[in-house]
């Protein structure tokens, strides 16, 4: 009796051990598959020429395969988002944390869920709709499917990571700091900006970098806005993200075209991994304080 | 602050400027929320019929209807949350309740953060490449690409529920006799309930909204199947289709229309979310 039980307790271990390890197996699986599939076109191209060329032609009769102009689109495009969309989620999250009567806060609460709940293909679909013909009619420039357009989409987009994250690291900053700062004489704004920010610093980077990740990762509501052609970034032309020159073309690519697609994913893939990096470092230092 | 107490005029300054941002930014953010809901429900519920949500596309009649997607969207939901679950809960039972290296639970805890990070492309790619490279562009292989994607949200809200267990349950157990695996089945499992339906609720929601991972393993087609067949065969979800109708072929009015389904299904499963909250917290106050 008492060893058939041993024998199931074990079982029962092993089983559970093995499904955690599933989620190993699939960051290592990503991480291989996107190594493995990735590097021949690199390899085939040159890394020299892939990353820094300024061209991409790949349908064209002597083809080439230069990805500079999406990895500056993405990078502008990331940067234009955070300058955009930081500083507007960033006030909304002090007055939300410390300002709002309840009423609002629960208001605005559910309304950042609401806009964090929308699908990306529907900010791409209004944003088609309604921001590319502004676009065009504010700038008169010929096409409102612009770089400007995906950087106002993207800002929207990571607003509600940026103000959820924010609120959470502002009210967790002790009271006392804040009562300390009052009765030395400065006002509640002083105090939030002057003490609550500097309190909660990396909850709030953190966000910022929660930001920057989902902006570059973004597909869908870019591929609706932006124009899909592989210019260089300039703010009214068309442009081409690292995650829609994947998406654009992988339904009708074959050969070194498909191959440098799967090249593209592994160079956003190691953006990413940078990028979660720079997130762990933040998240710790904000359980560390 | 109803006093405005004798501040030098550089501080006021300061007050009302950052008031005043703080003011306009809050408006600019509800105001936006406001404008895309109210006008993706204007444009959107004129073109709502009952022939709309229940027929198939013929090219025959002109006929748009989106029924297939519905049901794509439901039987993927049901696929990857059949596969999930136990996969996301097992693993956070691992990490609470029987891991003992340290190393090891890091190395988890890592890779589900890791996981949580990636974009939607990337496992759009390789669910291309692993799934329906080898079981073909199915519902099938779409699912499995979502089962890892919703992976570390099974786990992380399981995990949370697990930690408000009490000790003094589990140390209850063991002390009347249970091995390890009927602690774990009679008194872990039933306490960490909430967090699964926390977790499955925020998988929904995200599943729902998810295109760039479904694009290239589940396909487009609008077929009308049955739940087998039709995880065999490949399928578009609604937001697939929106993309679809959209981008491909310019047919506003329909992606308007489903705009506004996937709205009202996104604003309910953020107050289905909420609720479920608000009850397990008082239930654990009590």
């Amino acid at each position: 009796m008492k060893t058939k039980e041993n024998y199931l307790e074990r079982l029962v271990h092993g089983v559970f051990l093995l499904l955690g390890l599933v989620t190993v197996a699939c960051v290592l699986l990503i991480t291989v598959y996107l190594v493995v599939s990735g590097i021949p076109a690199i390899r085939e191209i040159g890394i020299v020429k892939f990353l820094f060329g300024a061209e991409w032609a790949s349908t064209a009769a002597e083809p080439k395969y230069g990805i500079l102009p999406f990895i500056l689109t993405s990078v502008y495009g990331t940067a234009g988002a955070i300058l955009l969309g930081v500083p507007i989620g960033f006030l909304t999250a002090i007055y939300l944390a410390k300002m709002a009567p309840k009423s609002v806060k629960e208001i605005m609460g559910q309304a950042v869920s609401m806009l964090a709940g929308i699908p990306s293909v529907v900010y791409g679909l209004v944003g088609m709709m309604v921001l590319v013909p502004g676009i065009r009619k504010l700038f008169h420039v010929p096409d409102g499917a612009s770089l400007l357009a995906a950087i106002v989409v993207l800002a929207i987009m990571i607003l509600p990571s940026i103000i959820k994250m924010s609120v959470t690291a502002l009210e967790a900053v002790p009271k006392e700091y804040e009562d300390a700062s009052l009765a030395l004489g400065a006002t509640p704004e002083e105090t939030w900006f002057r003490v609550s920010v500097p309190a909660a610093k990396s909850g709030i980077a953190a966000a910022v970098v929660l930001g920057v990740g989902r902006a570059i990762g973004e597909a869908m509501a870019v591929m609706m806005v932006a124009g899909n052609a592989a210019n260089m970034p300039s703010l009214f032309q068309s442009v081409r993200f690292l995650t829609t020159a994947v998406a654009s073309e992988m339904s009708y690519s074959s050969g070194l075209q498909r191959q440098a697609l799967f090249s593209i994913a592994l160079v956003l893939f190691l953006f990413i991994m940078l990028i979660n990096a720079v997130l762990n470092f933040f998240l710790k230092g904000e359980k560390r304080s | 602050m109803k006093n405005p107490r004798k501040i030098s005029n550089s501080r006021r300054r300061f007050l009302w400027t950052v008031r005043g941002g703080m003011y306009f930014a809050t408006a600019l953010t509800g105001l936006l929320t406001l404008f895309i809901v109210a006008y993706v429900l204007i444009q959107g519920i004129p073109n709502l019929s009952w022939e709309f949500v229940s027929t198939k596309p013929s090219y025959l009649s002109g006929n748009i209807g989106i029924l297939p997607d519905i049901l794509n969207t439901l039987y993927i939901v049901i696929i990857t949350l059949l596969i999930v679950i136990p996969l996301g809960v097992c693993a956070a039972v691992y990490l609470t309740e029987y891991a003992t290296n340290k190393r090891l639970v890091s190395a988890i805890e890592y890779a589900a953060e890791a996981l949580s990070g990636i974009p939607s492309i990337i496992y759009g790619l390789v669910g291309m490449l692993m799934f329906a490279g080898t079981i073909g562009t199915s519902l099938l292989a779409g699912g499995l690409t979502l089962v890892i994607m919703n992976l570390p949200t099974i786990l992380r809200n399981t995990q949370e529920s697990l930690k408000t267990v009490p000790q003094s349950y589990r140390e209850g157990a063991f002390g009347l006799g249970a091995g390890k695996w009927r602690v774990v089945r009679t008194v872990v499992l039933p306490g960490c309930i909430d967090g699964v339906i926390t977790g499955c609720i925020l998988s929904v929601g995200r599943i729902l909204g998810e295109s760039a991972a479904l694009l290239f393993t589940a396909g487009f087609a609008h077929a009308l199947n049955g739940f087998v067949k039709g995880l065999g065969s490949a399928g578009a979800t609604l937001t697939v289709a929106l993309y679809v109708y959209a981008k491909e072929q310019g047919e506003f009015g329909v992606a308007f229309g489903i705009a506004a389904i996937l709205l009202v299904l996104a604003f309910g499963i953020n107050l289905s979310a909420s609720a479920v909250t608000k009850y397990y917290q008082k239930k654990n106050a009590m």
